[in-house]
């Protein structure tokens, strides 16, 4: 195991930043903090770090406690998310920084240097200055940098945050072979949920300072631990129903709960993909109107409206959506294949819903 | 139409270049000009003769000294001061700020009182210093003290925007990769304010040197050991040594000159880096990407 955090909590003020965090990083994990802002997750990042103390709480570096252990001391490379290059030295020196420091001998450090520019094509890149750079050039040389005294774990702060959309989406890629390549120990923080799903073998996912779920992609999407991540993660739909006689109900729509008590409400949840819809009115059990047919690229999402005014999210391919021969307004029958109950003890809906609802919509692409 | 609005606001534009031409040259060329033609009055052998006077060298002598003593003290609590300012945050900023802005609110001439009430026979170290004979007032210590307290926000004031604009990201690198606080001061913080840093020398020196009003007061005007180039200036006034007077004052009217043409050298240094940077930028973006 190669980091572990145990009860961290760190408090600014009055502020709970970070409350009572615990998980584990295993060597060579390419692992995501994912939260929205002021979530505490570049907080975590930097107590790991030593740039900021835990006001209680433990971390352990394979094994040995670094709460004392000063920021120069723990072998770790960090890319902050403005870069924060040297902007008096040349890349070669910013690159080298590290070393020199380490009191490497010239010769090491010339032929450390040159090794880093040329795995990050940055090789002509030398003798300029950060300002002379793209985005993406800073990048490379704020990772080039960070690894160049052979961290034992690379940190990025929101690695991502400051280039504009086209060139993300190649940094990414180019940030996963690069892991593949060095098999360094990567944890990153976004708030960018379809970044930390594409990048990270690994998710923590927090809110308002707390960790609401640790899992690979597939399972915080396909098992969300609560409504936050449910929401967080992906588009979902979220329903509030009351139990009656073992059933949950709401207007029509039913789903079977044994054993819950009578009058308890329930959330139940799930993804446009588990709507089944047919033409055919017959097939499936409940009926509604295609109000509103949305494309997103490859996928289509489609709005229903039940006739007792309840609206679902539906998604489909292309192909299905011509098959079935649909078009807004059509009447159709569909069916909820999977769903889940969500968990809503201490999980209230954040705030942030608002701001989350748009990074739903934005990550149906997954 | 278009044409005659021009052709007013060229009008407009012309005379208040007059004026202003007109007012600089009257009230800052004249008296600049005049400065020297009154030192040369007696040629360059009257001029470098109220030069070679021993009470003027001394005091010259007097100047360049308290200006070695003050100049770099004061970078030092300046370069702590902004520091602490720009990098931290804690209980009291706005009252530090405050008061690293006070020598200039204050008039030279308190400045110089409080050093008498401080130091003075009948101030509150007075005796103390008395017993042990350790002469503050009337001698270098207090001159250097006073100029001291005058000159103390050139630095701060210069250094504070600079190193509040950096932020405290990059020297955070320098910590991750291993610098200690002593590195990262001299590698990463001081070069990269080291623009603001000479200006704030530059400005922090001419105010050393000229400064008479706090310096007055606490140096007890003795002719060869406590008159400053200021002072001096005055004093030969007074005894109606005008080519002696004027041949000092022409000194500090060079170093007035050459701190301005200093700054307007680094000003024009800074603006030639950040166009050079920019043209960069653009033909980086261009092909790139």
């Amino acid at each position: 195991m190669s980091i572990e955090l145990k009860d961290i909590s760190k408090h600014f003020g009055a502020v709970t930043a970070v409350n009572q965090v615990s998980f584990s990083v295993e060597d060579g994990e390419l692992m995501a903090l994912l939260g929205p802002s002021g979530g505490g997750k570049t907080t975590v990042l930097r107590m790991i770090a030593g740039l900021e103390v835990p006001s209680s709480g433990d971390i352990y570096v394979r094994g040995q406690r670094v709460n004392d252990v000063s920021v120069q001391q723990r072998n770790i490379g960090f890319v902050f998310q403005n870069y924060a290059l040297f902007k008096n030295m040349s890349v070669f020196k910013n690159v080298a920084f590290g070393l020199r420091i380490k009191k490497w001998k010239r010769r090491d450090v010339r032929d450390r240097v040159e090794e880093l520019l040329a795995l990050f094509g940055l090789e002509d890149l030398g003798p300029r200055y950060p300002h002379q750079l793209s985005g993406g050039q800073r990048q490379r040389v704020a990772i080039a940098r960070a690894l160049a005294t052979k961290p034992s774990v690379l940190l990025l702060d929101e690695p991502f945050g400051a280039v504009d959309a086209k060139i993300r989406q190649e940094l990414r890629e180019w940030l996963v072979t690069l892991h593949h390549e060095l098999n360094v120990t990567t944890i990153f923080v976004t708030h960018d949920q379809e970044e930390a799903m594409e990048v990270s073998n690994r998710i923590v996912i927090f809110s308002r300072g707390n960790l609401e779920q640790i899992g690979t992609p597939r399972q915080v999407y396909e098992e969300p631990a609560n409504e936050f991540v449910a929401r967080f993660i992906g588009v979902i739909n979220v329903l509030e129903l009351e139990v009656r006689q073992g059933v949950a109900r709401l207007n029509e729509l039913e789903f079977p709960a044994h054993g819950v008590p009578e009058g308890q409400r329930l959330r139940i949840g799930f993804r446009p993909y588990a709507v089944q819809i047919s033409s055919n009115l017959q097939l499936y059990r409940y009926r509604a109107t295609l109000r509103h047919t949305f494309f997103l690229g490859v996928m289509l999402r489609v709005e229903l409206e039940l006739p007792s005014g309840l609206t679902i999210r539906a998604r489909m391919t292309k192909e299905e959506y011509a098959h079935l021969g649909l078009e807004d307004g059509a009447y159709v029958s569909f069916q909820i294949r999977q769903y889940r109950i969500l968990a809503k003890e201490g999980m209230p809906l954040a705030p942030e819903t608002a701001s989350t609802q748009d990074a739903i919509v934005y990550g149906e692409g997954i | 139409m278009a044409g005659e609005g021009i052709q007013e606001s060229r009008l407009v534009r012309w005379g208040l270049i007059a004026v202003a031409g007109t007012f600089l040259g009257l009230f800052l060329l004249l008296p600049l000009v005049n400065v020297f033609v009154q030192a040369f009055a007696e040629g360059w052998s009257g001029y470098l003769e109220a030069l070679r006077q021993p009470d003027t060298l001394a005091a010259i002598r007097l100047t360049l000294t308290v200006a070695a003593i003050v100049v770099p003290l004061n970078v030092v609590f300046g370069v702590a001061a902004a520091w602490a300012v720009a990098k931290f945050e804690f209980r009291g900023k706005p009252l530090l700020i405050t008061l690293i802005d006070l020598p200039f609110s204050i008039s030279p001439v308190v400045a110089g009182l409080v050093f008498m009430v401080l130091f003075g026979t009948q101030g509150y170290f007075g005796e103390w210093l008395l017993e042990r004979d350790i002469k503050i007032l009337f001698a270098l210590p207090g001159i250097a003290l006073a100029t001291l307290f005058v000159t103390f926000p050139f630095v701060a004031r210069e250094l504070i925007p600079v190193m509040q604009a950096t932020g405290s990201e990059q020297e955070q690198a320098a910590l991750t990769l291993g610098a200690n606080g002593w590195q990262t001061f001299w590698r990463v913080t001081l070069p990269s304010v080291k623009w603001g840093l000479l200006y704030g020398i530059i400005l922090c020196n001419a105010r050393a040197m000229g400064e008479f009003g706090a310096v007055s007061v606490v140096s007890g005007h003795i002719t060869g050991l406590t008159d400053t180039m200021p002072l001096r200036v005055e004093k030969l006034y007074q005894e109606y040594d005008a080519t002696g007077a004027f041949a000092v004052a022409s000194l500090l009217a060079l170093l007035a000159l050459l701190t301005l043409g200093f700054k307007t050298c680094l000003e024009w240094q800074q603006q030639r880096a950040y166009e050079r940077a920019q043209r960069a930028v653009k033909s980086a973006d261009a092909p790139s990407s």
